[in-house]
């Protein structure tokens, strides 16, 4: 037991609890806040394995990003301040099923790696990921660049009710769907 | 570092997203649980290009920390995109039917197969 992996137990330990507390908590704003807490501790799990790019690209794309979008539609949707009384269906099929997978995959991944003990490598580069990124990832980079410029058309389009809902009031509300597969399409 | 804790640390992680997924009724918190399964991804692969790529074949493999992560951050532009494009989805859902509960989405060719 090294100093690392106390700092890994401690760092897992708040992204699972505050992990649990986004998929228990009552409060739509406050699951949404404990998501920050979760992102961050993972963002702090990927520094201690040296990953350093991958941690500050998670800090700002999810910390910054990704939650602030999701809080802007709990608050676009008028989701009520206090705690909401409907926001769960029955518990047992999701316990079983989540709880089946999270135990299993535990299981296998603590059978399959037992208490080995590997040497961290030294933290990794900026200047090496990028060598890496343009050297052997060139293909999937620009696709994703494609995927992420019709995924923002696609949003847009969505969001549009004037281009959205071209075809007349009474597809209203099968219109947007099939906006958003030209979008994507794109 | 025992490679165990960070894996078991990701599984629990994914099984916490599966049990939200299922779970929860609200649209946004689905995607909050979608998220929480895209970054137990994220960390398997990052931990998987530091304790296999560093123990298999160190002469052609990669140092740590590069090719998994670089897995990593595609997953998490395919996870920003998608977050865009899913709440763009849920708005212009809740304009039209005052509603996120994603239980009771009325889709329309169920009801024709079934009538």
């Amino acid at each position: 037991m090294t100093v690392a992996d106390a700092l890994l137990i401690a760092l897992g330990a708040v992204a699972i609890g505050s992990g649990a507390l986004v998929v228990t908590s009552t409060h739509l704003v406050r699951a949404g806040l404990y998501l920050v807490v979760s992102l961050g501790a993972m963002a702090g799990l990927y520094l201690g394995l040296g990953a350093g790019l991958v941690a500050w690209v998670q800090v700002l794309v999810y910390v910054g990003a990704v939650v602030v979008l999701l809080l802007f539609a709990v608050m676009l949707t008028r989701a009520p301040i206090g705690p909401s009384a409907d926001l769960d269906r029955p518990a047992w099929p999701a316990v079983i099923v989540g709880g089946g997978v999270g135990v299993g995959l535990a299981v296998l991944m603590v059978d399959a790696f037992r208490w080995t003990i590997y040497a961290l490598p030294a933290p990794g580069n900026t200047e090496r990921m990028g060598a890496e990124l343009f050297g052997n990832w060139v293909l999937p980079f620009e696709v994703l660049s494609i995927l992420l410029l019709s995924a923002l058309v696609g949003a847009i389009v969505l969001s549009r009710p004037d281009i959205g809902a071209r075809e007349g009031a009474a597809r209203e509300g099968a219109a947007p769907e099939d906006a958003g597969h030209e979008g994507s399409d794109a | 570092m025992h490679a165990v804790i960070p894996y078991v640390i990701a599984t629990i992680l994914f099984g916490l997203g599966v049990y939200g997924v299922l779970r929860r009724r609200n649209a946004i918190l689905v995607l909050m649980a979608v998220e929480l399964m895209l970054n137990a991804v994220n960390l398997i692969l990052v931990t998987a290009d530091v304790t296999l790529m560093s123990s298999s074949d160190p002469a052609s493999a990669s140092p740590g920390g590069y090719r998994g992560g670089a897995f990593a951050l595609f997953v998490i532009v395919l996870a920003a995109a998608e977050v865009g494009v899913g709440l763009a989805i849920v708005l212009q859902y809740y304009r039209t039917r005052r509603a996120v509960q994603i239980d009771e989405v009325d889709l329309g060719h169920e009801r024709e197969t079934a009538g």
